[in-house]
C-alpha cells in the first residue's frame, strides 16, 4: 500500500513532558484522515512536526515512501503540505487575489500580474467547487469565504495534502455543510486531507479513517465507517461518555432574572434586540437557541452591563439593574461566562491565579486595605483549579495565556461558578472544545441548575440546547420568535423556529 | 526564568553596544581601552563624579519611570518632557514666590511640581478615557503646549537678573540641593532628589505588585474589554495612570529644575524626557529595572567629558553608545533568538505544556 504521507515513530519531547510518544499518522491518497484528541493530546505538535515548525527526536517522515527531512516549513509547502489553519491569516483589506498570490506574488518586471493570478484562481474555484469571487476584499466576505481563500491559498501553491485546523469550529451549520461538499471536491480531485477536530458528528460525516491519540500516545487508527461515535469518543478520552447529561425533573423555584420589553442597538448603532422579554427561575435552564448574529450578544451584554439598554427593563430578584454598573450586577450575584473567552474571560498577560480573583481580588481574604494578598490569591487558585481540574505547566504560576484553550475555559468556568451567583450566564460555554471538557462543563452547569440557580445558557450548538436546557426561547433577526418546553420539542421544530417561523405557523 | 533571560537580553544588548562603541574608537584611530577606562573614571572616579553620576541619572530614573509606569497599564506616554517642563515651572513658580523656611518650602515646590505633571498627564489621559483620543499624539501635543506656556510665563513674572531667556535664581530655601551631601560629594551637583527618585521607584514597584490599584492598572492595560467585564472601571484607570505618569515626570522636573539646575531657561525642551523612554526600554519597563538603567545612562553621560578631555574621542561617542545601546533592546527579539541558539544549544527552551493553540498558529503563520 502507498501512502502520501508517513510519521513514523514520532517521538517529541519537551521538558517535563513528552509530547509525542511514538505516534505513526500513514495518510493514503485521495483519503480524508481524521486527528482526534483531547485538547493537548498531542495534535498540533505531530501536526507542527510535519509542516517543519519542529523536529522530532525520533521517528522519521515520508512523503510518497521518501524519507524527506522538513526542517522548516517552506520545505513543508514545496512537499506539497498545506495548512488551513483555526485563524485566518488574511490581509482585510486586501483582495482575494491579493491574499492568495501573497509572498509569490507573478512578476513582470515591477509589474504584479494580477490579473494571470486571478485567472488562475478563478479557474481553481471552479473546479473545486468553491465559488470564490477574486476580486472581492476580504473584509466584504462571510467567514466561510475566507476559509475558503485559505483553501484556495493552499491549492494555488499546489499542495496535495491539506491540513484543516478545526475548520468547523468557526461555521454556521450551512457553511459546515458545504464545507464538506468542498471537501469531496478536493478528494475526488485527488487530495488528501488531515482533518483536526473534537467532533465526532464530522469525523463519522466525512472522514475515511481516525487516528486517535490520548496524552502524547497513539491509540489507534480505525476505519470511521466500522466505528461508533461512542468507541471513538472512548478511545479519545479512556473511559466512556455520557452523550446525554443525566437531569432530574425539579420544579422551578422563584423568578430571578425577569427581562421587559428590552430593546438594544448592536454595533452598526442599529436596533440589534427589540422587545424581547423572557424570565429565568431558580432551578432551570433556560437556553436562547438562534443563528449567530440574531441578537444573542446583544441580549447578554444589556443584562450583564457590557452594553446599555435602548428602552425596556432588566430585573435582578425584583431589582432594577437596567442602569446598574457591572460591578454591582456581579456583586448582586451574576456570573457569566462569555462567549469570547480571550477578549472578555481572561486577562492572557496576567497568571491564572490573578485571573481566578478577576472579580473578587478587591474583596477579602484577596486583599485588605487595598493590600493584594498573595498568600490568600495562591491557596484559592490551587483549591479552585484542583475542583474543577484546570491543568497547567506551573500550576497557579502560569500564564493564562499559555493554556490550552479548553483549561482557559475551565478556568473560566471556575471562577465564575465560584462567586456563588445567583444566576449564571453562559454563552457559548464549551466553543472548540473536546468531549471530555464539553461533558464536564454541561455537569457544572446542570449543578447549579440542581442547587437552585437560574442559569441563561446561550449557544449555536443545538444538541447543547436541547440536552441542557428546561425551556428554550429561540431569537431571530432581534426578536422572540417563542419559548417552548425542552421536552416536548425537537431539533425540527426549533430549526424551523430559529429560521422565524413562528410556533403552529408551519403545521 | 523568563525574568533572567529578559536581564540577559538587556545586558547582551548593552554590551553589544559597547562593542560598537569600541568599533568607532577604533575607527576614528582611538584605543577603545583607553576610551572605556577614562569613560568610567569620568562617571566614578571619585567621591564628586560619583555624585554628578547619580545627580545625572536622577531625572532619568524619573522620565525612565514614568514611561515604563504608563507602559505597564497599556499606555504609550511620550509627554514626560513636557510634564518634566511643567513640573520644573510649578517648582520655580513656587520657589520664587513664597518665602518660607526650607522645612516647608522645598516639600511645597516638590508638591507643586509633582502636581503640575499630573495634571499635564490628566488632559491626555481623560482625552484617551473619554473620547479614545491616541495618547500619544495627546502627549506630544502636550509636550509643545508647556514648551510655550514655559516660554511665556518665565520672561514675563520671573525673569533672571541679567537675562531675558531664564528665571531668576531660586533661593537655597527652595533648592534640593542640601550643604552636607554636596559636601558628602565633594561639590557635586548631587541633590535629594535622587533619593526621592529612589523612593518613586519603590512606591511604583509596590503600587504594581503589592496593591488592589496596581492589580486594576495592569488589567486595564492588558485587556481593557475583560476589566471591563470584571466590574473595573477602565476610564478611571486610565486617566488614574496617566496622571500617575505625569506626577512622576513632574517631580523628574522639580530635581532637575530645582535640583540639579538652579534656574529654568525657555526654549529648551528637556532631552530627559525622551531619554526616559529609552532607559524604560532598557530597564525592561520595571521599576528596578529603569533605576539600573538610569544610573547606566547618567554614567554614560556624565563621564563622557571626561572621556573627550583626556583623549580625542568626541563625547558624542557616549551618545552613540547609548542610542546603539537601545537599538539593540529594541531588537530584543533577535537577541533573544540568538540566545536560544547559541547558550541553550538546539533544544527547543518551549515547554509542550505551555503551547496554545493560537500560539502555535502564530508562529506557524509567522513562519510561513
Amino acid at each position: 500500500m502507498d501512502y502520501v504521507v508517513e510519521m513514523l515513530h514520532i517521538r517529541k519531547e519537551f521538558p517535563g513532558i513528552v509530547a509525542n510518544d511514538d505516534i505513526t499518522l500513514q495518510i493514503k491518497p485521495g483519503e480524508i484522515h481524521a486527528l482526534l484528541g483531547e485538547n493537548g493530546a498531542g495534535k498540533s505538535t505531530l501536526m507542527s512536526i510535519l509542516f517543519g515548525l519542529y523536529r522530532p527526536d525520533r521517528g522519521s517522515i515520508k512523503i510518497h515512501g521518501r524519507e524527506v527531512n522538513v526542517s522548516n516549513p517552506n520545505i513543508a509547502n514545496d512537499l506539497g503540505i498545506g495548512m488551513v489553519h483555526q485563524h485566518f491569516k488574511l490581509v482585510h483589506n486586501f483582495t482575494v487575489t491579493e491574499n492568495i498570490i501573497l509572498g509569490m506574488e507573478p512578476k513582470r518586471g515591477l509589474m504584479v500580474q494580477l490579473k494571470a493570478a486571478a485567472a488562475r484562481i478563478k479557474d481553481l474555484s471552479e473546479r473545486y467547487g468553491l465559488n470564490v469571487e477574486p476580486d472581492a476584499k476580504i473584509e466584504d466576505i462571510s467567514v466561510g469565504m475566507q476559509q475558503r481563500v485559505e483553501i484556495l491559498k493552499m491549492l494555488y501553491r499546489n499542495a496535495e495534502v491539506l491540513i484543516f485546523d478545526e475548520p468547523t469550529s468557526v461555521l454556521t451549520p450551512q457553511e459546515v455543510q458545504e464545507l464538506m461538499k468542498i471537501m469531496g471536491n478536493l478528494i475526488s480531485e485527488g487530495k488528501s486531507i488531515i482533518l483536526i477536530t473534537h467532533k465526532l458528528k464530522e469525523i463519522k460525516a466525512i472522514a475515511d479513517r481516525c487516528t486517535i491519540i490520548r496524552r502524547g500516545k497513539l491509540i489507534g487508527t480505525v476505519e470511521v465507517g466500522a466505528t461508533t461515535e461512542a468507541q471513538m469518543a472512548e478511545m479519545m478520552i479512556g473511559r466512556t461518555i455520557t452523550f446525554r447529561v443525566a437531569k432530574e425533573k425539579r420544579e422551578p423555584g422563584p423568578v430571578i432574572l425577569k427581562v421587559q420589553n428590552l430593546t438594544v442597538r448592536n454595533n452598526r448603532r442599529t436596533i440589534g434586540l427589540r422587545d424581547f422579554s423572557i424570565e429565568a427561575s431558580a432551578g432551570e435552564i433556560v437556553g436562547i437557541a438562534g443563528v449567530e448574529g440574531n441578537g444573542q450578544t446583544e441580549l447578554v451584554e444589556a443584562i450583564t452591563g457590557l452594553r446599555k439598554a435602548e428602552s425596556g427593563q432588566i430585573y435582578l430578584k425584583g431589582t432594577d439593574i437596567t442602569n446598574l454598573p457591572i460591578r454591582d450586577r456581579i456583586s448582586s450575584g451574576m456570573a457569566y461566562i462569555p462567549e469570547d473567552r480571550h477578549k472578555h474571560g481572561l486577562i492572557l498577560d496576567y497568571s491564572v491565579e490573578e485571573n481566578l480573583v478577576l472579580k473578587s481580588y478587591y474583596q477579602e481574604p484577596y486583599s485588605k486595605k487595598a493590600l493584594l494578598n498573595r498568600e490568600s490569591i495562591r491557596q484559592h487558585a490551587a483549591k479552585v483549579m484542583a475542583e474543577f481540574d484546570v491543568r497547567a505547566g506551573r500550576a497557579g504560576e502560569s500564564s493564562a495565556r499559555s493554556l490550552s484553550g479548553g483549561n482557559q475555559q475551565k478556568a473560566i468556568v471556575a471562577r465564575e461558578i465560584d462567586l456563588n451567583p445567583e444566576l449564571l450566564i453562559a454563552v457559548q460555554p464549551t466553543r472548540g472544545l473536546d468531549v471530555g471538557a464539553i461533558e464536564y462543563i454541561h455537569k457544572r452547569l446542570v449543578e447549579q441548575r440542581d442547587k437552585g440557580k437560574a442559569v441563561l445558557l446561550v449557544s449555536l450548538e443545538l444538541d447543547e440546547i436541547l440536552n441542557l436546557s428546561d425551556r428554550i426561547a429561540v431569537i431571530n433577526n432581534g426578536e422572540l420568535v417563542g419559548i417552548v418546553d425542552a421536552a416536548a420539542t425537537n431539533e425540527n421544530e426549533i430549526g424551523l423556529m430559529m429560521a422565524g417561523v413562528k410556533r403552529g405557523e408551519h403545521r | 526564568m523568563k525574568i533572567n533571560q529578559e536581564c540577559a537580553v538587556a545586558l547582551i544588548a548593552v554590551l553589544l553596544g559597547l562593542l560598537a562603541g569600541a568599533l568607532l574608537m577604533v575607527l576614528a584611530g582611538n584605543n577603545p581601552f583607553q576610551g572605556y577606562l577614562y569613560l568610567l573614571q569620568g562617571g566614578l572616579m571619585n567621591a564628586e563624579r560619583i555624585g554628578n553620576t547619580l545627580a545625572t541619572a536622577t531625572p532619568l530614573i524619573l522620565t525612565g519611570l514614568s514611561v515604563a509606569f504608563a507602559f505597564k497599564t497599556g499606555l504609550f506616554n511620550i509627554g514626560a518632557a513636557g510634564q518634566m517642563l511643567i513640573g520644573g515651572l510649578a517648582a520655580t513658580a513656587v520657589g520664587l514666590t513664597l518665602d518660607l523656611p526650607k522645612l516647608i518650602l522645598l516639600p511645597l515646590v516638590v508638591l507643586a511640581a509633582t502636581l503640575g505633571g499630573a495634571i499635564w498627564g490628566l488632559v491626555p489621559g481623560f482625552l484617551k478615557a473619554r473620547f479614545n483620543v491616541h495618547e500619544v499624539v495627546a502627549t506630544i501635543m502636550m509636550n509643545w503646549i508647556a514648551y510655550w506656556t514655559v516660554y511665556y510665563i518665565i520672561p514675563g513674572y520671573f525673569k533672571g537678573a541679567y537675562l531675558e531667556t531664564e528665571s531668576r535664581k531660586i533661593l537655597d530655601a527652595a533648592s534640593l540641593k542640601v550643604d552636607w551631601l554636596t559636601n558628602l560629594f565633594n561639590g557635586s551637583y548631587i541633590n535629594l532628589g535622587f533619593f526621592l527618585a529612589i523612593i518613586a521607584v519603590w512606591v511604583i514597584a509596590f503600587l504594581l505588585n503589592r496593591t488592589v490599584s496596581g492589580y486594576e492598572l495592569k488589567a486595564v492595560g492588558f485587556n481593557r474589554h475583560a476589566s471591563e467585564y470584571a466590574g473595573i472601571n477602565a476610564e478611571r484607570n486610565i486617566i488614574l495612570s496617566m496622571m500617575l505618569a505625569g506626577a512622576l515626570a513632574g517631580l523628574g522636573g522639580a530635581v532637575f529644575y530645582v535640583g540639579y539646575a538652579s534656574n529654568m531657561q525657555i526654549g529648551v525642551m528637556p532631552t530627559q524626557g525622551f531619554d526616559g523612554i529609552a532607559v524604560s526600554l532598557l530597564g525592561l519597563n520595571s521599576p528596578w529595572g529603569v533605576l539600573a538603567s538610569a544610573l547606566f545612562f547618567g554614567m554614560l553621560h556624565s563621564g563622557k567629558g571626561f572621556m573627550n578631555a583626556m583623549t580625542r574621542i568626541p563625547p558624542e561617542i557616549a551618545d552613540t553608545i547609548i542610542a546603539t545601546i537601545i537599538y539593540f533592546s529594541a531588537a530584543a527579539v533577535l537577541i533573544e533568538r540568538l540566545w536560544e541558539k547559541v547558550i541553550k544549544g538546539k533544544k527547543e527552551s518551549v515547554n509542550a505544556l505551555e503551547i496554545n493553540q493560537d500560539e502555535t498558529n502564530e508562529r506557524i503563520g509567522g513562519a510561513r
